[in-house]
């Protein structure tokens, strides 16, 4: 028997036409199931390469604070078997506060913020648990379709045990009014796995006088097998 | 037990996130068993995907995982090219040489998964039961070229000859 146990992981499929980008990228053949004694149970570790600590803080990153709402961003990386991973390299990217991006290809004509960049890095702790502080971002237009609007998002890109566990995704604000028209955020079908993408307001660390604290815990990888009785 | 937090696209800004610093430098020119491999990651109507990720997970040379090598990424040009520098990985248990590789981009909800093999290995290739369990045709997608650079992979997300990707 298998050690490791597939469980439905709520992702998106590869072609959701109503996100427009997929009709030409999704690949159209069925994937090819590897063995499970081949399939990569090792992955790359990034203890030697630590991220300064300047930068988890995206307001400090340059000569000024940025514009916008401070905030709080913390949670923790968990395996399928809600065991923190420790020493997992964490990754955000944003838009700021008035939903531009810091990339050339970005044409919203939104003013960019000379104090902000919107990438920030940091290794989970031995809880698995990460923190950054930025700024809450703007919502943004997209091409899409008609006036096409991104929810807020923080991108986040994180590591499990194994390469395949690997985790690229988007971290939403509670109660925002675009979920119902974002394809990106619909492209997750089931009502349940598109709330764990929404993070939640936490009075844990939000700081008195200072910024509000969002949580957003990470789960990644598979879950160990129970025994199966017949 | 805490459910898996769904993947999203990793979009079309991520450059400033993930590759404002070299990492698709694996081993340099100075290394026994250099290598360079370049490809195009192509889309369904085979046009190249200039905004697209490539990330590697390897063994070194003698077919180990030793601590800081094994994983790199390289982001494609406006081209649609990606460049990685590794060595060739030595064999590991059960199969031929091989990468592999997750492909990230806008229109990706989730990533690709796929392998690539080597074309002077034909006798492990052969015996790899990876690429064993495949047709001739899909087969052929997952073995890089010689190129006067090094090796040739391209990546085709779609279409006549979409490359071999696995479940992830």
């Amino acid at each position: 028997m298998s050690a490791l146990r597939r469980v439905p992981d709520g992702d998106p499929p590869y072609l959701y036409p109503a996100y427009r980008s997929t009709v030409l990228r999704a690949p159209s053949r069925p994937l090819v199931m590897l063995p499970d004694r081949i399939a990569d149970t090792t992955g790359p570790a990034f203890g030697d390469d630590r991220p300064d600590a300047g930068d988890a803080d995206l307001t400090g990153q340059h000569a000024g604070e940025p514009l916008g709402q401070r905030i709080v961003v913390s949670g923790r990386l968990l395996d399928g078997d809600g065991r923190p991973i420790r020493s997992a390299l964490v990754e955000i990217w944003q838009a700021n506060a008035a939903g531009r991006y810091v990339h050339r290809v970005d044409q919203h004509p939104a003013p960019l913020d000379p104090n902000f960049t919107g990438a920030g890095r940091c290794l989970t702790d031995d809880d698995g648990r990460y923190r950054f502080v930025t700024i809450r971002p703007g919502a943004y237009p997209w091409q899409n379709h008609p006036n096409a609007w991104r929810p807020a998002h923080i991108h986040f890109s994180v590591f499990g045990r194994a390469f395949t566990d690997r985790l690229v995704t988007q971290m939403y604000f509670p109660g925002d009014p675009l979920f119902a028209d974002d394809p990106i955020f619909q492209s997750v079908r089931d009502p349940a796995a598109r709330e764990r993408l929404v993070s939640a307001l936490d009075w844990e660390t939000t700081t008195p006088e200072w910024a509000l604290g969002y949580r957003f815990d990470i789960v990644v990888g598979s879950r160990s097998a129970t025994p199966m009785e017949d | 037990m805490p459910e898996p937090t769904p993947s999203q696209t990793v979009g079309p800004f991520f450059e400033f996130g993930l590759l404002d610093r070299q990492q698709n430098l694996l081993a340099g020119d100075g290394v026994a068993g250099a290598v360079t491999i370049a490809g195009l990651v192509l889309d369904g109507e085979q046009q190249p995907v200039p905004d697209a990720m490539v990330e590697v997970w390897q063994a070194d040379a003698a077919g180990q995982h030793p601590p800081g090598f094994g994983w790199g990424r390289a982001g494609t040009a406006p081209d649609g090219e990606y460049v990685l520098h590794t060595v060739k990985p030595g064999p590991t248990a059960g199969g031929a040489p091989h990468l592999s590789l997750l492909v990230f981009a806008r229109g990706l909800l989730k990533p690709v998964l796929t392998r690539m093999y080597f074309p002077d290995e034909s006798a492990a290739n052969a015996a790899d039961p990876v690429l064993a369990s495949l047709s001739d045709d899909e087969r052929s997608t997952l073995v890089a070229t010689p190129s006067p650079s090094g090796l040739r992979f391209d990546i085709r997300l779609q279409g006549d000859r979409e490359t071999v990707f696995f479940v992830v």
